[in-house]
């Protein structure tokens, strides 16, 4: 089981992390569309609907990956206060009371929504002979699926919690502001903060 | 468990018993009644710390299928699941939201640059002559790299472990470096290209270009509030931020620059030019003469190229009217227009920090420095400024009156050249110096904002072209300080999906549930409850922003926008007022959230990396004063709505 669970923990993270290199296709894809229409006069038609379906892939793909390295935004306030446990099982209720109807709701719908647009052969109406969209629009269901097994495996996480009163760890991956990768890139050292309290306490003492 | 605990849990048992009390008893409740429920629900379903844009997509189907439901039994399943997937579609096809991964995607690129230590280090030599110079120095780098990158974070990280260390060494208070650093940091999510003002856009229905047009000056104005009221601080108060040694603001010269500014002349154009035909000093090398040369002639060759383009611009129209007949004549003119104002206006303000280091270590009397700090010598900031304002104001006339050279062009040049006259008989070897180094630093960030920015606010690209055009920029200025390897692109690139997917699935859950809320009609009500306290538009634009300050505590400026800007916009119209002025207002009162203790971000990402003795106590009195220069900025943009509307007024007629 557990095996299972860090199986799909994996397969997120593999998948967002495969798709979110579209961010770079994306800039080269816009920039080279900025020179082909202004320096050599050739604008492309569909450049304007591929940009979209590269954004809207990039963000639905990574959505299970977000949720398996915990970004998504929470308020936290109280909820950082309270201990693990407290934590587990508010979330293993809301993951049963909104998650899981909302995420499958919408895999479901999108799952019709996908099946519509390829029985129809439906293209792009933006420009005149637009690019095909349902492959794009297949994207809901797959995005869903996933964030669907990834939801799965947080369930199971709150249940350990439950059980051990201490979270799971998550797999290792890049933080935004990870503190000692800050430090070695500028430089500082853990001794260096620590010398400079010298100052702090002689400001305070000359109060 | 500890008391907070209980404290909020009783908070939200209240709100619910409150809605349930408020409301009527359920067999007179209406749909809109529910719709209030929903909202009060949502706000303690944010509070239990659940994925917000789960939350909101849980709550939105439920809500959704009752307000179907009321309509028509058998079709309401269907109709919920219709609806949550067109919304999901239409965030997956926005074309407005699709410059947010590319905007993040640069911030992360130039923040692995790691440009922040150089920036800082020649803000720090340039602004040395200035009372209170490292704070000073402190706010103008966070306010540059913020801007860039737009990751409060990790810019209050990185200046913690920079200039935190240099001004507790230098004796600086804790409180005033800890609220310098923190308040600089929050500066880059007001300051545009900000995310924060695209998800406003996107929410509002506001032009993101607009937006940043508005943003941009009430943006300027709080960084140079927070400088002077650092330079007044300082003045007043020297024991809070004593001035630099002089050996602290020594500059170390190159041997060859040594050797002429003694032999010589200390002035870098005499000195040069000297050493180049005198051949006294045999031992200099003609190749860094030159290169030097070079470097100190590039502010004169900036000024004669813009001023090139923009006279071939201002001469232009006559030939293209000719040519092309009457019908093209207030086309081409128009375009021709904002363009000269473009490179008037845009290239001069990268010119105006030139005579800064000049200014500001010359002066003797620092007083005279002291209030007009960026701008340093008043003379040299006067005749330099004029004419960044001159031609953008002179051109339009020019375009029409289709005249060669107009007298405000000459005047322009004339002012010009007098500036730069002052400026090189005060500079000399340490000054060249520290010019370098804000070219390696200061102007490739400068030079990237304003092109991203100024394209896009001139219309030349939209913002989702000007976003991957600067994500570009990004990639090539990391590449520039040898940077970029694949380690970097690797953390920059997942790190922007997570953060675009955070942003953009909170969009899908937001607008399920606004949907919702007005399916069921609860914004019905809210408006005809607001309608009915009749209240000024001054006493209406004052509940808001409190509102939004208190939701600021509790809640992350995203979930505030997605969530409540739906609620406020639609009354904007009652009150007559503008959707762009409200969202300049709002940015900037979320920008009082970051600040507000005890929930303050900025102070954790602080704490972290400061030394054990500095207590968060004392962050948060630091960052206070910072706090009231934000209110104040907040009524100084309400009562003088031009701040803000100004330029866009000015752009788009």
């Amino acid at each position: 089981m557990q095996k299972l669970l860090l199986t799909i923990d994996k397969i997120s993270t593999f998948i967002g992390q495969s798709f979110s290199w579209l961010i770079v296709a994306l800039t080269f894809m816009i920039s080279w569309e900025v020179f082909s229409r202004y320096v050599l006069d050739a604008p492309h038609p569909w450049a304007f609907d591929v940009m979209s379906m590269m954004y809207g892939t990039l963000f639905m793909m990574a959505g299970a990956y977000t949720l398996s390295k915990n970004g998504h935004v929470r308020g936290d306030v109280l909820y950082g206060f309270f201990p693990p446990r407290l934590q587990a099982g508010l979330d293993l209720a809301l993951y049963f009371l909104f998650f899981m109807p909302g995420v499958f709701a919408l895999a479901w719908a999108g799952y019709n929504f996908a099946a519509e647009s390829w029985a129809i052969n439906e293209h792009s109406n933006i420009t005149a002979d637009g690019p095909p969209v349902y492959p794009f629009k297949t994207i809901i269901p797959i995005a869903g699926a996933f964030l669907l097994a990834q939801g799965l495996v947080e369930i199971v996480r709150c249940i350990v919690c439950l059980q051990q009163g201490e979270w799971p760890k998550r797999g290792e991956d890049v933080e935004e502001v990870d503190v000692e990768k800050l430090k070695e890139m500028v430089h500082v050292k853990d001794e260096d903060i620590a010398q400079l309290d010298v100052f702090v306490i002689s400001q305070e003492n000359k109060k | 468990m500890r008391k907070e605990v209980w404290f909020g849990l009783s908070i939200m048992a209240a709100v619910v018993l409150a809605a349930f009390i408020l409301l009527p008893s359920p067999s007179m409740m209406s749909n809109g009644h529910l719709g209030l429920l929903m909202l009060a629900l949502v706000v303690v379903a944010i509070m239990l710390g659940f994925p917000t844009a789960f939350t909101l997509m849980g709550m939105g189907m439920v809500f959704g299928w009752i307000a179907y439901r009321s309509q028509n039994p058998d079709l309401a399943v269907q109709q919920t699941l219709d609806l949550m997937v067109q919304r999901t579609y239409s965030v997956m096809s926005n074309d407005v939201l699709i410059s947010i991964p590319l905007f993040v995607f640069m911030g992360y690129l130039i923040e692995r640059a790691n440009l922040i230590e150089k920036l800082f280090k020649s803000m720090h030599l340039a602004t040395a002559r200035v009372p209170g110079s490292l704070a000073v120095a402190t706010i103008i780098t966070c306010a540059i790299f913020a801007t860039a990158t737009g990751i409060v974070g990790a810019v209050v990280t990185l200046m913690g472990l920079l200039a935190l260390p240099a001004m507790l060494r230098a004796g600086y208070s804790v409180q005033l470096s800890a609220g310098a650093i923190t308040a600089g940091g929050c500066l880059g999510i007001l300051i545009p290209p900000s995310v924060m003002l695209i998800v406003y856009g996107a929410t509002a229905g506001v032009s993101v270009v607009k937006l940043y047009a508005g943003a941009f000056l009430p943006g300027i104005m709080l960084a140079t509030l927070y400088i002077v009221y650092v330079i007044v601080l300082a003045k007043f108060k020297p024991h809070l931020a004593p001035p630099m040694s002089a050996e602290d603001r020594h500059v170390p010269l190159p041997p060859f620059a040594e050797v002429i500014s003694t032999s010589i002349s200390s002035k870098v154009l005499p000195g040069l030019i000297g050493a180049i035909k005198g051949k006294r000093n045999a031992a200099v090398p003609m190749r860094d003469l030159l290169s030097h040369l070079f470097l100190g002639l590039l502010p004169a060759i900036a000024v004669v190229l813009i001023m090139g383009a923009v006279f071939i611009k201002v001469t232009k129209p006559i030939e293209q009217a000719a040519l092309e007949g009457v019908v093209e004549m207030g086309g081409s003119s128009f375009d021709s227009a904002p363009d000269a104002g473009d490179s008037g206006g845009l290239a001069e303000p990268e010119l105006e920090p030139e005579p800064e280091p000049a200014g500001g270590l010359q002066t003797p009397p620092a007083e005279e420095a002291s209030p007009a700090t960026p701008a340093a010598v008043p003379a040299a900031a006067k005749a330099e400024v004029s004419p960044a304002v001159a031609p953008a104001a002179a051109e339009p006339v020019a375009a029409q009156e289709r005249q060669s050279a107009p007298a405000s062009f000459w005047i322009a040049l004339a002012s010009c050249a007098v500036a730069l006259a002052i400026f090189y008989a005060y500079f000399s070897f340490a000054r060249l110096e520290i010019f370098k180094m804000l070219l390696g630093s200061f102007f490739p960030l400068a030079v990237m904002i304003l092109a991203v920015l100024g394209t896009i606010v001139f219309g030349l690209a939209t913002p989702t072209e000007a976003a991957a055009m600067g994500s570009l920029g990004g990639l090539l200025l990391a590449a520039a300080y040898r940077r970029l390897n694949m380690g970097v692109l690797r953390e920059s690139v997942y790190l922007t999906a997570k953060t675009s997917a955070m942003v953009c699935w909170l969009f899908v859950g937001s607008s399920i549930f606004s949907a919702s809320f007005a399916l069921l009609g609860g914004q019905e009500i809210i408006n005809q409850w607001v309608l009915s306290l009749d209240m000024t538009p001054v006493q209406f634009m004052i509940l808001a922003q409190v509102v939004i300050f208190l939701l600021g505590w509790p809640l992350e400026w995203t979930e505030i926008i997605v969530i409540f800007m739906p609620i406020f916009i639609p009354l904007l119209p009652h009150f007559g007022v503008d959707p762009l002025f409200f969202g300049l207002l709002v940015a900037l009162n979320l920008q009082t959230a970051f600040l507000s203790p005890p929930v303050a971000m900025a102070a954790f990402y602080l704490k972290g990396v400061s030394p054990p003795h500095v207590t968060l106590n004392q962050i948060f009195v630091g960052m206070l004063p910072f706090m009231a220069i934000q209110v104040l900025a907040i009524v100084l943009l309400y009562q003088f709505p031009a701040i803000g509307m100004w330029l866009p007024s000015l752009l788009y007629k």
